[in-house]
């Protein structure tokens, strides 16, 4: 199954950058469609990535958060070949994982 | 901006078919017994504060307390957004100690967008991109060393991000 998610993780010796991008359509709940029926909200609430068993970033979203949400941060320590373990969870309790190795 | 489309943009427009088809049969597939444990591992979910109107309900629902301006804290978004859906906007400090990061836009419905949790090691700074109803302000929180400081830019927005 293709992942909703797509990780970069691109370790430079101490740091390991990580750049993220999520397939979601972040509904905010107050956009009206073609009818004029307000589409419901669905957004992603929560997005952890862990690497070797600990959370490294953590973050929590709100409808606020653009469609196909991206992100970037970097953490201490991750070595080429390392996995850096990505999930999320939304407010209708959908979650996907995956899983990336550090380049 | 650049930055963002680089190695995703070749593969991005196959995956976006792909994924969205994905999506929308995944939902009823993925086991729920998932989420119980995403619950666990983290803090809960700061649902007050994200239903919250105004910047300053939700910094106090967020945090308890409230925040004090810092050159510290540098907030990077663009002066003007021509579209309000997707505004990059990104957030770096040089203060020690970093706990947490939130982002929020005053005139949003709800004004707190995104709060990210910054694990010891983790450096502070984060880069995301934010949708805006319309003009107004971008507030970014830091939390260091169990105080707030925060940094403000507005953002004009030319195409509202929210509908209506």
């Amino acid at each position: 199954m293709a992942s909703t998610i797509r990780v970069r993780a691109t370790s430079s010796g101490e740091t390991t950058e990580v750049q993220a991008l999520i397939q979601h359509p972040m509904d905010s709940g107050f956009v009206k469609d073609a009818k004029g029926e307000v589409i419901p909200p669905h957004f992603i609430q929560e997005l952890t990535f862990e690497h070797d068993g600990k959370s490294v970033f953590v973050a929590d979203w709100g409808a606020a958060v653009s469609k196909d949400p991206y992100v970037k941060f970097s953490f201490k320590g991750g070595k080429k070949g390392d996995d850096l373990k990505i999930s999320w969870v939304d407010n209708k309790g959908a979650t996907d994982t995956a899983t990336a190795k550090i380049q | 901006m650049t930055i963002i489309h680089d190695g995703f943009s070749a593969t991005r427009r196959v995956i976006l078919k792909g994924a969205g088809a994905v999506v929308l049969v995944g939902l009823g597939n993925i086991p729920f017994s998932l989420a119980p444990a995403f619950a666990a591992a983290n803090d809960k979910y700061p649902e007050d504060a994200f239903k919250a109107k105004s910047e300053a309900d939700a910094i106090k629902s967020l945090y308890g307390k409230t925040a004090e301006p810092s050159d510290k804290v540098k907030l990077d978004a663009p002066e003007i957004a021509e579209n309000g859906a997707v505004v990059p906007i990104s957030v770096s400090t040089t203060l020690a100690d970093v706990t947490s990061i939130a982002f929020l836009v005053s005139e949003n419905p709800n004004a707190l967008a995104a709060s990210y949790k910054i694990p010891a090691g983790t450096m502070p700074s984060v880069a995301n991109r934010l949708k805006m109803a319309k003009t107004s302000n971008v507030i970014a929180i830091v939390e260091a060393g169990g105080k707030l400081y925060s940094a403000t830019k507005e953002v004009k927005v030319t195409v509202g991000g929210c509908g209506g």
